[in-house]
């Protein structure tokens, strides 16, 4: 269905929008439907969810806010907004919570209902804030949501009250699909397939999101609603699809690409589980999911998949990556593949499970025992996800290694348009498994040798169990060059150490990109992972104000692609803004004794385009003076 | 809410390519030097699993080897398999891996009692537990050997060790009690100077689907000599071991001096003359009954007054390489899935399509 509305509306070319409200009041999946009906109409989207570490805090409280934030426009959208123009809160939590990122103006929709005495005290307001002059500064619409939700679901009998208020959330979205001109189409369809066995429960979300829109129209509170024109995208089939499930599917079609099974060894952690429920749902796909008693039974269970042939995989999150440590650098010394995935979470320790943080690179790159060098990889969008599992699983079967990409909570959960790839259009990545000796003996004799390598890629062979004639041990202990027995010979283990790192040193990565419009900047913002969106966006800013500035992006932390060095050097200033205390910066400048300026934030919430503008327009008049 | 898989049980080593060209103990044996201390206990071992493999009638390269680390770890290095010598404790998790992603191989763990009882304790419970098809090879020392000399998870209470000069205090596991309490499928305990017992054991546990965990007394001269010494004289042997066979009544003694185990009063075990044993009361072993296997693994005491030895437990139970396998099987039906399909998951169910607008 779509009203044609008697109300004056008017064009947008963007807007942030939040929902937020206690865990229980279902604001992600509100969020999630907003999202799904906006990516529909065509515009460019990024998504933020917010939800607390706790499954269920008590209610109304603080902790136990939830929320969804969602950035949509006529353009190419880079992140899910620094600000949002609307919040919709649904208790004085949600208000109290959200209030501090609202900028002036912003309007705000409260659930009036839920402004008591009691819930009001709950967050320590002594009055309600809705009766005083508090937010003037704010567009408030009171909206007594609940109980108008209640009211249109009077006929239901069957339902409880309870029922009833659970229904104000598709209220809400009604009320913005309206505000927004979005369809209803999509939610209707995706409630008769949730509620498909509770007839009743699904008419009234329907009523409840019928009801909102036709609020909307008829309150005289709101005068306006907004159209937002799609925005100019290449043409082809487009979903909309979170970090972890992209990285899932990037997998899967890895995999499926490189003609061997996945197996995937995983112990659930936040914010990584969601790829164990993913892989876990694959099985139509050959994926195999063991859920491991810990940690590391995980990779220890994707390593001797490895070993029988298989894409050995685990998944985890900082913490799990530090109880790894050991059977990575086992998969180090036996070289075989592994894809160990590490979406990253605010540290140390326990730290924030379910917020964003970049501090896991140093432990990526050096947290083992010995000269342990491993591949590092970064996607930098929620769609970048899938191609970097497809760089990674590249990575770790043409070269025998672990690969360890770096996702993190905010790619992880957040969500954008995705021009969906054609599976022909993949790259190929078929494994050769080794399949007859490779070498002769001193009598001339054919035999196979372990550890004799290709030239080119420094690959030792695979070859796995099941394969007559190629048996073989293999272990922890240093292997003699070539025929991979035990040795601790002095002069081979410097050898093999330096072989190891050559390999590393040495697979194939493209070139870093430089994007400098104007082609004249001294300046160069770098990044890697999940900073491109606010660093492209803060670039539009200051370019938008007249300066110039250079962006570049790190897909690849190790190696580091060979122009690097060229490129860090070609500007007066390097900026690197990281999630952390610096941890690239102090890489770039140990390798290439390049003074970087590191701009460093761990609140865990992603950098806001305006704090990266203001930082480079501070360093441009440093660097210009 | 759960399913019922309905996966039939069969042999251990089904699945497993075959072969009728003639082994002999010399194809599994590796050119690699064997490096164990002079009257290790691990000789005789590797020597009878090296001797029973061709039993199995198995292609050699279908067998792998997977151990953790200490002196018995370096056991796959010796064998002409597939082998790998991984990280202390994870051999288990690693042999989990690679028998769930291959059923066509037969996948053996060898551990030590400090390896699979100390660091790698949480790996073995978990791996019995979900009975892996695998065949666990526990070695039990009661010391730390390739470390030199600590006390270890099985050290008797008051073992004087270089870590414990004033005797130790901990506790030790009895290693069939916690394999019986994790419900393994297969637990039975043997020795590496009884050739005949170990190879019968060997055999019987290969036969078994499911995780089979043995429990091989093995000596170290260098740091714990003589630890099962009382069991290696024959009278002493013959006066202590309770021998377990299915059926019968579990005995140990000879003449005058036989003695059975019978039911207690208070519902526990105990060891009687066999001459003043109620006969309703004496037991006969039943390997299926996990409640009194593990009271007879109850009967062990530090002074090796009665060792019961023997198959403790073996029970036909689904096992979870099959049962992933067989998910697996039943959603691909044992195809590559195709692009098209593949497709259509990426393409999901919301899509929406741009034309060129710009």
């Amino acid at each position: 269905m779509d009203h044609v509305s008697k109300k004056h509306s008017q064009a947008l070319d963007r807007v942030v929008i939040r929902f937020a409200g206690d865990s229980g009041d279902g604001m992600q999946l509100t969020g999630e439907r907003f999202t799904a009906e906006t990516a529909s109409l065509g515009n460019d989207l990024s998504t933020l969810p917010n939800f607390p570490a706790e499954i269920r805090a008590p209610q109304g409280t603080l902790p136990g806010v939830s929320s969804f934030q969602l950035h949509f426009a006529d353009h190419d959208v880079l992140t899910p907004g620094d600000a949002p123009d609307v919040l919709v809160a649904m208790n004085p939590a949600a208000l109290k919570a959200n209030l501090g990122d609202l900028p002036r103006g912003a309007t705000v929709i409260v659930n009036t209902d839920e402004f008591t005495k009691r819930n009001l005290a709950k967050v320590g307001y002594a009055a309600s804030p809705l009766d005083d002059e508090s937010l003037a500064s704010w567009q408030v619409h009171p909206v007594p949501l609940t109980s108008i939700t209640v009211d249109a679901l009077e006929e239901f009998d069957s339902l409880t009250r309870k029922d009833k208020e659970r229904a104000k959330n598709m209220f809400a979205l009604g009320l913005l699909a309206w505000m927004y001109s979005r369809s209803l189409e999509g939610t209707e369809k995706f409630l008769q397939s949730k509620f498909a066995k509770l007839p009743d429960i699904l008419a009234a979300n329907i009523k409840a999101l019928h009801a909102g829109h036709a609020y909307g129209e008829t309150t005289e509170a709101f005068g306006v609603r907004y159209e937002i024109a799609p925005a100019p995208m290449p043409s082809g089939t487009y979903r909309n699809i979170t970090g972890n499930v992209a990285l899932a599917y990037g997998l899967v079609a890895a995999a499926h690409r490189a003609g061997i099974p996945l197996t995937l060894g995983s112990y659930p952690i936040t914010p990584a589980s969601d790829l164990l429920h993913t892989l876990s749902g694959l099985k139509r796909f050959g994926v195999m999911t063991l859920q491991a008693e810990d940690e590391i039974a995980a990779v220890g269970a994707a390593l001797g998949a490895s070993f029988g042939g298989s894409l050995g995989v685990t998944t985890t999150s900082g913490p799990g990556l530090a109880l790894k440590a050991e059977t990575i650098g086992l998969a180090v010394s036996l070289e075989l593949p592994l894809v160990v995935v590490d979406v990253q979470r605010g540290g140390p320790s326990t730290g924030l499970p379910t917020k964003t943080e970049q501090s896991d690179l140093l432990q990526a790159m050096f947290g083992r025992n010995g000269e342990s060098p491993v591949a590092v990889i970064a996607p930098s969008t929620p769609i970048d996800c899938f191609d970097a599992a497809l760089d990674a699983v590249r990575i770790a079967t043409a070269y025998r290694t672990p690969v360890i990409l770096l996702s993190d909570g905010y790619l992880a959960n957040g969500s954008e348009p995705w021009l969906v790839p054609s599976i022909g259009d993949l790259p190929d990545l078929t494994v050769e498994f080794t399949t007859e000796p490779n070498d002769v003996d001193a009598d001339g004799l054919p035999m196979f040798h372990g550890y004799k390598r290709d030239p080119e890629t420094l690959a030792r062979p695979w070859a796995v169990p099941g394969t007559p004639g190629l048996e073989h041990r293999v272990g922890g202990i240093e292997k003699a060059d070539v025929t991979g027995n035990i040795s601790y010979d002095p002069a081979n283990h410097d050898h093999m150490v330096r072989t190891r790192a050559a390999k590393i040193a040495g697979i194939t990565v493209p070139d870093v990109q430089v994007d400098d419009p104007s082609g004249g900047a001294n300046t160069l913002v770098l990044g890697w992972g999940s900073t491109f969106g606010p660093i492209q966006a803060a670039a539009r800013l200051v370019r938008a104000g007249g300066a110039q500035v250079a962006t570049a992006h790190l897909r690849h932390l190790n190696p580091f692609p060979a122009n690097l060095e060229a490129v860090l050097k070609a500007y007066d200033r390097v900026i690197v803004p990281e999630m952390n205390l610096g941890q690239l910066a102090m890489l770039l400048r140990s390798k290439y004794l390049v003074d970087i300026k590191s701009h460093t934030a761990v609140r865990g919430l992603p950098f806001t385009a305006a704090e990266l503008a203001t930082v480079i327009t501070d360093h441009l008049e440093e660097v210009n003076l | 809410m759960s399913i019922d898989l309905g996966i039939p049980t069969i042999g251990g080593t089904a699945g497993v390519p075959t072969t009728d060209a003639k082994q002999t103990k010399k194809d599994f044996t590796s050119d690699q030097e064997v490096r164990w201390c002079p009257g290790c206990g691990d000789y005789a071992i590797l020597a009878a699993v090296q001797g029973f493999l061709p039993e199995l009638g198995l292609r050699r390269e279908n067998i792998v080897f997977v151990s953790g680390i200490g002196c018995s770890s370096r056991f796959p290095y010796y064998l002409d398999t597939y082998g790998m010598h991984s990280i202390h404790g994870r051999a288990p998790a690693i042999a989990t891996g690679l028998a769930t992603s291959r059923g066509d191989l037969s996948v053996w763990v060898v551990t030590g009692d400090g390896d699979a009882l100390s660091i790698g304790g949480n790996h073995l419970i978990h791996a019995l537990r979900r009975n892996v098809n695998l065949t666990i090879l526990l070695f039990n020392n009661k010391i730390y050997g390739l470390t030199k000399g600590q006390y270890s998870p099985t050290s008797d209470v008051g073992a004087i060790t270089k870590s414990t000069p004033a005797g130790s205090v901990d506790r030790p596991f009895n290693p069939v009690s916690l394999a019986l309490g994790a419900e393994g499928t297969f637990v039975a305990r043997t020795m590496d100077s009884d050739r005949k017992h170990l190879t019968e054991t060997l055999k019987a546990a290969a036969a078994h689907r499911g995780t089979s965990l043995i429990e091989i007394y093995q000596n170290c001269p260098i740091f714990n000599d003589g630890a099962f010494e009382l069991l290696k004289d024959r009278d002493e042997a013959t006066a202590r071991i309770l021998h377990l066979v299915p059926g019968e009544p579990v005995r140990a003694g000879a003449g005058d001096d036989t003695r059975v185990v019978v039911h207690a009063d208070n519902g526990s075990l105990e060891v009687v003359a066999e001459k003043d044993a109620p006969a309703d009361r004496i037991v006969r072993h039943d390997p299926t009954d996990l409640g009194l296997a593990f009271a007879l693994s109850r009967l062990d005491d530090p002074s090796f007054a009665h060792v019961p030895m023997g198959v403790f437990r073996q029970v036909d139970a689904p096992t979870y390489d099959d049962g992933v396998r067989a998910q697996i099987e039943q959603a691909t039906g044992g195809e590559q899935v195709a692009d098209a399909e593949l497709q259509q998951l990426l393409d999901g169910s919301d899509t929406w399509d741009v034309q060129a607008r710009d």
